[in-house]
């Protein structure tokens, strides 16, 4: 139900002039590169087709949401930002490839970055798909890991009174001050990596699987107990559903700490993913590739929490004031 | 009271429960308590609050152990809590990540009868009147609604006792009248024994047979009265009226 000014998700001005000016704004960058000419030697060509796919996208947005009102406000809602986007390219073009005021090779302009992702597309692929699989082996690793021993420490005393102290001793050791022993003890880069990320996530998983399992009002248990429960459907029905919502909240740091090990364990000693090529750019003062993959890589990771918000929004679907902001 | 033997369902028998608290001293929350539940009566446990109420209820439920007397259901002492004897808490304690349907349901999937028994989820979702929330969570209904669905949950596993503590304590006087109603009904359809904590003295005289009247320090039955009138009740009733007066006389 969109009403006007009193919606709370897409509260902007729900105007048609802010979207036009948008495209205007878009419109207006696209002209700019195209027309003014280049003090910097850049292809600008792949930039070029870019806005111009913006521009076509935000115009069969607006046509295609004549009959979806919640897209159309999304679109209202997006407005003045996009708008913004388009000075700002606008504005950063004129200063680098227009001009020279920003230097290369460390302040390239939007042009040039995205000529270099075009260009290097192949090495970028490939190098994005070899981090994301050390990413999600060494996260569902820690995850399993971190699930068993996180139910195991919330469950039972025995494997508490051992195991805890060393959950809470270990887990505040950053996963990467590991890295000098597992370049040692694992064969290759790859199983470094994922030993690390492994590291990284087990912990506060674990963490949060026993915060959540002991967090389980005692009525529960005496409900189920009265109405013929055993110990395993305590645990199973009672005790780890309770723990699911805590269990998301585990799963989220694991996933930033993830971020992190996996960038620094590619940088140092990696031969592949996109910390690797960072760091090899670097060595060539390829700045232009640099800023290419943190690009991508900012895209890939932002895709990978947005997944992950959506199986939480799906899995706690009963909690009360779920509001999807995305 | 006299009692026929082959009617009695539980009996309890010098009943004692003393609690110590964090500075070690000692509360003795029950203290010889005898008494004796028949089958398929309604009995209503009333006192002021500190008095043991909730002490016994647990007892009965097997979720507490006493530290002296004895607890028969059926001649067998109780030991530990058994889908046998239901208990309904003052806030319902659904499951808020099942729906009503599968809260409901939680005591045939525990004890591995589902499949046969599923039938029993729509005659009782009928009983309580909420066919139309069945796939509602609990944050979605109200206090009343969700204090159907948790005796409802009890229900299904077609208990020999149906123990209740102060079930309609925390809801509205409106929809404690209306939950009454469902609860004689309930009661009169299944036949349950039931046996209902109240502060409610209207609520104890409307719904009981039987009333065991609580004092506290140490908690104790005092005295049990019959309720000797017609059913349903009626609530302006001179007998009513004077029968409420005997009640309250008796609680101080
Ligand atoms: N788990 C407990 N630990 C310590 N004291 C308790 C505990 N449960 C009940 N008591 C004490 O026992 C007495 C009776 O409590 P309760 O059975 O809850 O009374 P009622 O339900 O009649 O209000 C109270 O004085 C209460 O403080
Ligand atoms: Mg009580």
């Amino acid at each position: 139900m969109a009403v006007a000014g009193h919606n709370i998700l897409y509260w902007k001005p729900r105007s048609k002039g802010w979207f036009f000016a948008s495209v205007a704004s878009l419109i207006i960058a696209w002209a700019e590169t195209t027309f003014v000419p280049n003090v910097q030697v850049v292809n600008t060509i792949p930039y070029r087709l870019l806005l111009l796919g913006g521009i076509v996208t935000l115009v069969i947005l607006w046509i295609v949401s004549g009959k979806l009102s919640q897209l159309r406000d999304k679109l209202y809602h997006q407005s003045q930002f996009l708008f913004a986007v388009g000075l700002f390219l606008t504005g950063w073009d004129l200063l680098s490839t227009k001009s020279g005021i920003l230097r290369i090779p460390f302040f390239p302009g939007p042009a040039q970055i995205i000529a270099v992702m075009a260009r290097e597309y192949t090495v970028l692929l490939i190098s994005t798909a070899y981090s994301m699989r050390l990413f999600f082996v060494g996260l569902v690793t820690g995850t399993a890991l971190g699930l068993t021993t996180g139910i195991l420490i919330g469950w039972y005393r025995q494997w508490n009174y051992w195991l805890f102290p060393l959950v809470k001793l270990t887990g505040v050791i950053p996963a990467v001050a590991w890295m000098p022993i597992a370049i040692v003890i694992f064969p290759n880069s790859f199983t470094t990596g994922v030993f690390l990320i492994t590291i990284a996530s087990w912990f506060s998983v674990a963490f949060m699987v026993a915060a959540g399992i002991s967090s389980t009002p005692k009525t529960y248990y005496e409900v189920a107990k009265t109405l013929g429960a055993n110990e395993t459907y305590l645990l199973v029905h009672v005790a780890i559903p309770n723990a699911v919502p805590s269990i998301f909240t585990g799963v989220s740091t694991a996933t930033g700490l993830s971020f992190l090990t996996l960038v620094i364990s590619e940088m140092v000693g990696a031969k592949a993913g996109l910390g690797w090529y960072i760091n090899w750019a670097k060595g060539w003062s390829a700045y232009d590739k640099v800023y290419a993959s943190i690009i991508i890589m900012a895209i890939a990771f932002s895709l990978i929490l947005a997944l992950l918000s959506a199986v939480r929004n799906h899995v706690l679907r009963w909690q009360r004031g779920i509001v999807k902001t995305s | 009271m006299t009692t026929d033997k082959d009617n009695t369902l539980i009996s309890l028998r010098h009943v004692g429960r003393t609690y110590a608290d964090t500075t070690g001293r000692e509360t003795m929350a029950l203290q010889d308590v005898n008494l004796t539940i028949c089958k398929g009566e309604f009995i209503s446990f009333v006192g002021p609050s500190g008095c043991g109420k909730t002490t016994l209820l647990r007892l009965i439920a097997g979720l507490d152990v006493p530290q002296s007397g004895t607890l028969l259901l059926e001649g067998s002492p109780i030991d530990g809590p058994s889908h046998e004897r239901g208990y309904v808490f003052q806030q319902a304690a659904l499951f808020p990540w099942k729906t009503v349907e599968e809260n409901i349901a939680l005591g045939l999937k525990a004890r591995h009868i589902y499949r046969e028994k599923q039938h029993l989820i729509a005659e009782y979702l009928h009983i309580i009147g909420l066919e139309g929330f069945k796939g509602a969570y609990p944050h979605e209904i109200s206090g009343g609604m969700a204090q159907r669905v948790a005796i409802a949950r009890a229900l299904i596993n077609e208990p020999k006792v149906l123990l209740m503590d102060e079930p309609l304590g925390a809801l509205d006087a409106f929809t404690r009248l209306e939950l009454q109603e469902a609860l004689r009904r309930v009661w009169e359809k299944t036949g349950t024994t039931i046996v209902l904590v109240t502060h409610d003295v209207d609520e104890a005289i409307y719904l009981s047979n039987r009333i065991a009247i609580f004092t506290a320090r140490p908690g104790r039955i005092s005295v049990v009265f019959d309720v000797d009138l017609p059913s349903p009740p009626d609530r302006d009733h001179p007998d009513f009226i004077a029968f409420r007066r005997r009640i309250l006389q008796s609680l101080h």
